[in-house]
């Protein structure tokens, strides 16, 4: 049955079928078109009939041939049954062929056949397979890897997945191992492969095939082992990788190629690709219709292919840091990132210096706002009513949600460095979450809401109130800020020591949030007038009332007879 | 979840059934063109009232997507809309003169239909101003969505509400029959929206956008939800329990996932806030036929005589589907 009787060596291709019967068709004699026969395996589970139809349809086509079905299910042996029943139909039947090529019915060649043989016919004795052993590489899901090959599997994962999990559970509770015959090293790979005839007979009339058979069997997807692990043992050069460019999601499922693909798979230079959506005309149209040179010559190359699909493996597993929408919405834990981009929250800065903001917008270059949980509205920076992403500056809309309030004012200004200021005034409901995120950086000067009301008018017994409440609220939001889960990068300094020294502390602060112009401050923040506050702190010490966050102001500073000069702004060079 | 709460959640599913099944005398066939359904086609299930200008492009829009029949109930059309629909090849039509809000807003009617012919089909439930877009939909057609999620075993997907609003006044570009009205409605707000779980049901509960922006401002718990779920392989036992925006058996709304990855969804566009709203809200409020007393409508009322302009500097203008992925508003999971 040889096509031609020149010595001319070709490929045979070996193909699983099991649904889209008229792309198959289609495919099959594309293959046999260009010289190589085809041998057809129809799952089982296809109806007598709609099988029927198929093979009258092909009929006409003496390269093609049908063998024996079996039934396919995923993870079982019947897929390793039918590609052997496959490849020793396709042995006897076609002399000329040198190498066997599995296929599927959704595996579409991408290159012209002949390149594929010459390919081939180039490397005589190479045998194409995927084959790793166990130990080396992370591609199984489930956690089944080694155990796949010590454990027993009657049950079907898809249909008996109950009895699947807890007849496993038992085999690990009892110890049970299966011996691995003889000197079998246990490889595993893409269950798309290219062998030699001298491999693949070698493993078809192998004398202990029985043996080899009765226990791949019952291991856990036998398809992606029985080739790749026996081909160790007779193939003279194995060349490690798959001709068939095939991509897989975290579950194992292969990933699907549509219309759009088509530059992509233009230029992945890969000899087949799996698997194609039957419906993507266009794929097929244009790798079907055989113009030679429509591809460039080069060795296969589906690296571009990969980033695209690692991404979508990556954003279904990972997803975007910060992100919460409808259908990425993470438990407490398992957000890789409570927000999307690093901020800062200041507490007292803008108490203890005059016009704090606008000084550190022009120090840092962020978009500093003022207290976003203020109980009136959010002040955002400019006096804005409306932020980014059409985030308004109701605060019963931000109390209703504060923490997808702060998430997503986040989220809509990434790329630019947010500040804002908090205080015990404040909402101080997202307090913990803040405290939670390393995204943030939280500065604390404690006790530095005392200030506001030292210079205010208001009547004492109101003040009085007033720092009692304040003080009480900010002391549990310093507790927060040192329990055991806070992520944040906290500093809190009570206010007597940051009045004491306060360029070191917002250097610092501000190296931070703008790394990239290490430079010296030029310009100090100005400081608010101070003078009378250590007796301030006294009265109300005197009412009852200890303020205790800001630490030690003496009443009377310095000696009592210095005349105190005007504080001007520090100057540092 | 107990044993005790499943139980509970079976029993109110049936009893969503049973009224399903009680509702279906209220529907009076016009045109039932059910027999042209072949097994593996995907259906689209819609109530409507008055939507007679919205219909040419509706249909137009579901049909080059790939939808191969429509199932619409018709509640006490006036515009003439009802002969319209039964003149359509694709198009099966009941009508209702019965009470919107006694069919629990449509629901109950739409599980009946549901129950007796999407069994075993893809589902959509999408109203006549709700416009599909999922991720590759401009060069793949929904099949390829639905053939990619029976391969992936989901069974449900989730497209949120998107509300669409134009730039000035509502009544400045008259909405024209035929005419795509997202080009009118272009504008959305993109990152205004909050989530909590509901723990009953295991849905997530979205609110936000610019009816809460506006209309809600001091009572946002009051603004309505913008969750659905309208894609759905139906069985016939399954129900909707409000709207498209829950299901039972509550599996169907994990729709998103919760250990930090990304499941595939999709975006709803709400073209509702054309020319023609001002009059419809009007007449809804008299009618009183909708959710929680119509107190939607109500705030609408409210703000709608000083003519509310709902565009504001920060709203984005629509483009496609990528821009609302990278915004964050749906994602590709991990379909490439």
């Amino acid at each position: 049955m040889t096509a031609r009787g020149d010595g001319f060596m070709s490929v045979g291709i070996v193909m699983l079928v099991h649904t889209a019967l008229d792309r198959a068709e289609q495919v099959a004699r594309h293959w046999t078109a260009a010289g190589c026969p085809v041998v057809i395996h129809v799952d089982r589970n296809v109806p007598r009939r709609v099988f029927r139809a198929f093979q009258r349809a092909m009929a006409d086509d003496s390269m093609v041939l049908f063998c024996k079905r079996h039934r396919c299910e995923w993870g079982t042996w019947g897929i390793v049954a039918a590609s052997q029943s496959g490849s020793e139909m396709m042995l006897e039947n076609f002399a000329d062929v040198r190498h066997v090529y599995l296929a599927s019915g959704s595996c579409l060649p991408l290159r012209p056949v002949q390149e594929l043989i010459d390919y081939l016919a180039a490397r005589p004795q190479t045998d194409f397979i995927e084959s790793a052993t166990t130990a080396d590489v992370p591609w199984t899901v489930g956690g089944l890897d080694s155990e796949r090959f010590t454990l027993r599997f009657p049950f079907s994962w898809k249909k008996q997945r109950y009895l699947f999990d807890r007849y496993v559970e038992l085999q690990r509770r009892i110890g049970m191992k299966r011996r691995i015959p003889n000197n079998l090293v246990p490889h595993m790979g893409s269950q798309w492969w290219c062998l030699t005839r001298r491999t693949l007979s070698a493993i078809l009339q192998d004398p202990e095939r029985d043996r080899y058979d009765r226990y791949f069997r019952r291991v856990w997807i036998p398809d992606e082992s029985y080739f790749q692990s026996l081909a160790r043992l007779y193939a003279t050069s194995i060349e490690s990788r798959s001709l068939t460019l095939s991509k897989f999601d975290f579950q194992g499922k292969p990933h699907i190629f549509y219309d759009d693909h088509l530059q992509l798979l233009r230029r992945s230079d890969c000899f087949v690709a799996r698997k194609i959506w039957p419906r993507a005309e266009r794929l097929y149209q244009a790798f079907l219709t055989d113009n030679a040179g429509a591809m460039k010559r080069t060795e296969p190359n589906p690296g571009k292919i990969d980033r695209i699909f690692a991404k979508a493996v990556e954003r279904r597993t990972r997803g975007r840091p910060g992100l919460y929408m409808q259908s990425r919405a993470p438990n407490q834990g398992w957000e890789n990132g409570l927000t999307c981009n690093p901020y800062s929250m200041f507490q007292g800065f803008a108490e203890l210096f005059e016009d704090f903001e606008t000084w550190l917008t022009k120090a840092t270059g962020a978009r500093v706002h003022g207290h976003i949980f203020a109980p009136e509205r959010v002040e955002y920076a400019g006096g804005e009513s409306m932020i980014n992403g059409a985030l308004c500056d109701s605060a019963a809309k931000r109390d209703y949600a504060p923490e997808s309030f702060l998430t997503s004012l986040i989220w809509n200004t990434r790329g630019e460095r947010q500040c804002f200021q908090f205080g015990p005034r404040d909402n101080q409901k997202i307090a913990p979450f803040v405290a939670r995120d390393p995204n943030a950086q939280i500065s604390v000067i404690s006790g530095a809401w005392a200030v506001p009301l030292f210079r205010s008018n208001r009547n004492f017994a109101d003040l009085r109130k007033a720092a009692a409440k304040l003080q009480k609220i900010e002391s549990e939001h310093l507790d927060v800020l040192r329990a055991q889960y806070a992520k944040a990068r906290i500093r809190i300094w009570t206010m007597a020591e940051f009045v004491e020294s306060p360029m070191e502390p917002i250097q610092t602060i501000v190296d931070e949030i703008a790394p990239a112009s290490q430079r010296r401050l030029s310009e100090a923040p100005t400081m608010v007038d101070l003078s009378g506050f250590g007796q301030f702190l006294q009265n109300l010490k005197n009412q009852g009332m200890h303020p205790y966050l800001m630490g030690d102001f003496p009443v009377e500073p310095g000696p009592v007879n210095a005349p105190r000069p005007a504080r001007k702004p520090y100057l540092v060079r | 979840m107990g044993v005790w709460q499943s139980y509970r959640l079976r029993i109110q599913r049936k009893r969503w059934l049973i009224r399903a099944f009680r509702k279906r005398r209220e529907l009076k066939p016009v045109a039932d063109r059910t027999g042209l359904i072949r097994p593996d086609d995907i259906l689209v299930f819609c109530t409507q009232r008055n939507e007679r200008v919205r219909l040419p492009y509706y249909l137009r829009y579901y049909r080059d997507m790939g939808v191969n029949h429509f199932l619409f109930v018709d509640n006490a059309s006036t515009d003439g809309s009802l002969d319209y629909l039964a003149d359509q090849s694709d198009v099966s039509v009941w009508h209702s003169g019965a009470s919107y809000k006694r069919a629990r807003f449509g629901v109950d009617w739409l599980n009946w239909l549901q129950m007796k012919h999407g069994h075993g089909h893809w589902c959509l439930v999408v109203d006549p101003d709700e416009f599909l877009i999922y991720p590759f939909c401009d060069t793949r057609p929904l099949r390829a969505l639905t053939d990619w999620l029976d391969a992936s075993s989901i069974k449900s997907f989730s497209a949120m509400l998107l509300d669409m609003y134009p730039k000035g006044r509502l009544d400045e570009q008259p909405y024209e029959e035929g005419r795509n009205p997202i080009d009118i409605a272009c504008w959305f707000d993109s990152g205004n929206y909050t989530q909590r779980k509901n723990r009953a049901f295991g849905n997530l509960w979205i609110q936000g956008g610019p009816r809460s922006r506006v209309f809600f401002r001091d009572k946002p718990a009051k603004a309505p939800a913008l969750n659905k779920i309208p894609l759905v392989k139906w069985d016939r036992r399954y129900a909707y329990v409000s709207s498209a925006h829950m299901l039972l058996p509550r599996g169907l709304n994990q729709t998103f996932d919760e250990w930090g990855g990304e499941k595939a969804s999709g975006i709803l566009l709400h073209a509702k806030f054309l020319n023609t709203f001002t009059a419809k809200a009007a007449e809804e409020l008299e009618r009183g036929q909708h959710y929680a007393a119509s107190v939607e409508y109500k705030a609408y009322a409210a703000r709608l005589g000083d003519d509310p302009d709902l565009w504001c500097n920060w709203s984005e203008k629509y483009i496609n589907w990528r821009q609302l992925e990278i915004l964050g508003l749906m994602s590709k999971g991990n379909w490439a």
